[in-house]
């Protein structure tokens, strides 16, 4: 018999915690987990951090986990406690991140009675987390407690809910160490099938049109894993593509990334999809926001997709050769037998390729009109990329226009660098995101970019940052308008805004000021530099409301319903007439 | 890769920890991403290990029953799936009760042709029986169409239960799905008490 401790349930779940290496907690008490609070009040090996809306800790929790690599944890209490996490850990399951959450539960005598605080959370959070559990017995605190950890970072990461009812945490258990067995039924496969690695390298030395594409799971599998794409899109000279999740996986700055793909996406990336004859997708999923119009979506290529998840593979693009296996772990064989059989890619077609490929870059479609009287949101972006370059930067965004600017505007150099809410397009994500970060991150510029609709979703938690000292910047781009919905009712209502205008906003700068931050605001192109740069100066949480022009849109952009080398370059090409299927689509 | 889109019934056997929720799992999975069930069994197979098996029999184009296979995997407490229908022979069965009402002739007619579809009388009343049959869904389909114009009052059926033909058992990996050679197994973190 293995050595055991008796302990309570609640003393069992800081031990589980701690034994899995968590530093860090988000999150807000209640009636139902007032014994684990308890339990953190007698220990000082656990910080809590106490957020002011339960949505704040998921978010935190998925900034922690994005921008250090490892789970983030978040502890709420039952009913309302935990209904309110819904959003973020959807928000995880769509982006893949991993994170344990611990909810408080009503008394098991009591579970089915309607009881104070009760909701069925296990049965709520079911089709939005990886799994969950509804712990009945002390006992099964620690073990449960380590298989979800377990299960939120193996394969494809994502949440994972743990159900503690009040009397399992008041109840003494045994706590015994997990023994190293593998666990019953969930071992996702880590090594690529090397027959296919083998057939794979070899369509990959032979395509005269190649590109990468690469999405989130490159960054979910670690940082040898972005290494090992750079070193593979180095040896191969190929051009290749970021998602929006990918971001910061291959090294912005470098001449054979070309940004950005999907819908508002490079238009050089967009056509090199449209156009290549090999598209080697890595840790990406062939999002409806990467692939357009799906039966137009790169006819003429042949495709090889690497992915932990076997049910990514097939989904909504069917493909050549489909690799299941960990990102790293199949990079590394791919780079390994590249090099063994001395492959060289095709000079003369891949320069005929390049060439192409200049030529679309050469549109330079992020080009916008400069003003010297109103800011362009685009501008205000550059600006800030200009502030922050080389600087130990992490950014999180809010949805929207900004989020699609930041996302075209700011290069990303390594992996984990870059927070953002894709999948599900949460719009309040970027504050608490941030929060997540700088905790994780405290001597790091960390900078909420976010749009002045969205940052109210969540400005509560301005309180969590104030209270624990977090430098957060929150860097508003105000146009007055829910700016990527109202861009929508342009193209496909008219231009008839229903409730799109942001009326009655508050003076964000005494919106900082009342919450004990530094308020600062720009309204001129003029003023922007020195905003910017106070912003980053400034050792304390800053909100810089930077008043830009309300009529702007988000371009290139690939209409809803169009094919992805239908792209719109700017306001002066034609407005498209979007097909009545291309209108249902979101 | 072409890929033909005729929808095609599949049966799928799906082996999982018989643990709480874990059918909820199953069909809220099939509910939530549209995809549908013509019938679905569900019991303990294995007391000891704690195992049930689900059999599923669902309507797919082969991109769609692909995915629904992989999703089906992707859960936490499945053990294995098994695409009976394209993966060889195998013997499917259903069983159902049908409750028919009647006199005179066409009591006896019920009766006869109960007798030609090897169904059994497990109960009965003077002016009433209740037949119990095992077959394919095809046969039991046929009886109860006869039944209707011979009073037919109500059906319970338990849906497909079904098996692979021939010695070979479920393949008992998961991993076995990620259609591959090497299965290296993720060790659990060891972790040490401290006293």
């Amino acid at each position: 018999m293995s050595e055991y401790q008796e302990l309570t349930g609640a003393e069992i779940v800081i031990k589980a915690l701690v034994d899995e290496g968590v530093d860090i907690v988000f999150g807000y008490p209640g009636g139902a987990v007032l014994p684990i609070y308890d339990a953190i009040f007698a220990q000082n090996s656990l910080r809590h951090i106490l957020v002011r809306q339960e949505a704040g800790a998921a978010h935190a929790a998925e900034g922690y986990a994005r921008s250090t690599g490892k789970v983030g944890v978040l502890l709420v209490t039952s009913g309302p406690g935990a209904t309110n996490v819904v959003t973020g850990l959807t928000d995880a399951m769509m982006d893949s991140i991993p994170i344990v959450c611990l909810t408080g539960q009503v008394a098991t005598h009591l579970i089915g009675n309607d009881a104070f605080q009760e909701a069925d959370t296990v049965g709520i959070t079911r089709p939005c987390t990886k799994h969950n559990y509804l712990v009945r017995d002390a006992n099964d605190v620690g073990r449960v407690i380590h298989e979800a950890f377990y299960v939120a970072r193996s394969g494809r990461p994502g949440p994972v809910v743990v159900d503690l009812p009040k009397d399992v945490q008041l109840s003494i258990g045994r706590y015994a160490a997990a023994t190293e067995v593998a666990h019953r039924t969930y071992r996702p496969r880590i090594k690529g099938d090397s027959a296919k690695i083998e057939a794979a390298v070899a369509m990959i030395a032979a395509a005269k049109r190649p590109l990468f594409y690469t999405g989130g799971g490159v960054i979910n599998s670690g940082r040898r894993a972005s290494e090992l794409l750079t070193e593979l899109v180095r040896l191969t000279g190929y051009p290749i593509t970021n998602t929006l999740m990918g971001l910061g996986a291959y090294p912005g700055s470098d001449p054979q990334f070309l940004g950005m793909v999907g819908m508002h996406g490079l238009y050089e990336s967009n056509l090199a999809m449209a156009n290549c004859d090999l598209m080697i997708a890595v840790g990406s999923r062939f999002d409806d926001r990467v692939t357009g119009k799906l039966s137009a979506f790169s006819k003429g290529s042949k495709k090889i997709h690497i992915d932990i998840d076997p049910s990514s593979i097939n989904k909504n693009v069917p493909v050549d050769i489909g690799i299941v296996g960990d990102v790293a772990s199949v990079l590394d064989d791919l780079v390994k037998t590249w090099k063994k059989k001395r492959c060289k890619p095709d000079a003369k077609a891949l320069k005929a390729w390049w060439k192409q490929i200049e030529q679309w870059r050469g549109r330079d479609c992020l080009r916008y009109r400069k003003t010297a009287d109103v800011i362009k949101p685009q501008y205000a972006i550059e600006r800030l990329y200009h502030h922050i370059k080389g600087r130990d930067a992490y950014i999180t965004t809010e949805v929207g226009q900004h989020q699609m600017w930041a996302a075209q505007f700011l290069r990303f150099e390594e992996p984990n660098r870059w927070m953002t809410s894709g999948g599900l397009g949460t719009m309040g994500y970027g504050l608490p995101a941030a929060m997540g970060v700088q905790v994780a991150h405290p001597d790091a510029l960390v900078i909420d970019v976010a749009g002045e609709a969205s940052i109210l979703m969540n400005i509560q938690e301005l309180s969590t940052i104030i209270q624990y000292r977090l430098p957060v910047k929150v860097f508003v781009l105000n146009n007055h308008y829910m700016g990527m919905v109202r861009q929508w009712q342009e193209l496909l209502h008219g231009g008839r805004y229903a409730e799109t205008y942001m009326d009655a906003l508050p003076d964000f700068v005494k919106l900082a000021e009342a919450f004990g931050a530094v308020g600062l605001r720009a309204a001129r192109p003029e003023e922007l530099d020195d905003v910017i740069q106070q912003m980053i100066a400034t050792p304390h949480p800053v909100v810089a409301d930077i008043v830009v022009d309300p009529d702007e849109n988000c371009f290139p952009m690939i209409p809803s319903g169009a094919a992805h080398y239908e792209m719109l370059l700017g306001p002066e090409d034609e407005k498209p007439e979007i097909s009545a299927e291309g209108k249902m689509l979101v | 890769m072409n890929v033909e889109a005729v929808a095609r019934a599949h049966t799928i056997a799906v082996l999982v920890d018989n643990e709480a929720g874990v059918l909820a799992r199953v069909v809220g999975l099939f509910s939530g991403r549209g995809y549908n069930i013509e019938s679905l069994t569900v019991a303990e197979v294995d007391a000891v290990k704690r195992m049930s098996r689900i059999t599923i029999v669902t309507k797919g184009t082969p991109m769609v029953i692909e995915q629904i296979k992989n999703q089906l995997g992707r859960l936490v407490p499945v053990h294995a799936v098994q695409d009976l229908t394209s993966e060889g022979p195998h013997v499917a069965r259903e069983l159902a009760l049908i409750k028919v009402e009647g006199t005179g002739e066409r009591r006896v007619e019920s009766l006869r042709i109960a007798d030609i579809f090897r169904a059994r009388a497990v109960d009965s009343t003077t002016h009433s029986f209740i037949f119990e049959m095992t077959g394919s869904t095809e046969k039991l389909d046929a009886f109860i169409g006869l039944m209707r114009p011979l009073g037919l009052v109500e059906v319970s059926r338990t849906g497909v239960v079904a098996i692979r033909r021939g010695a070979s058992g479920f393949e008992n990996a998961k991993a076995a799905r990620a259609d591959g050679d090497e299965r290296p197994r993720v060790k659990k973190q060891r972790v040490k008490v401290k006293s």
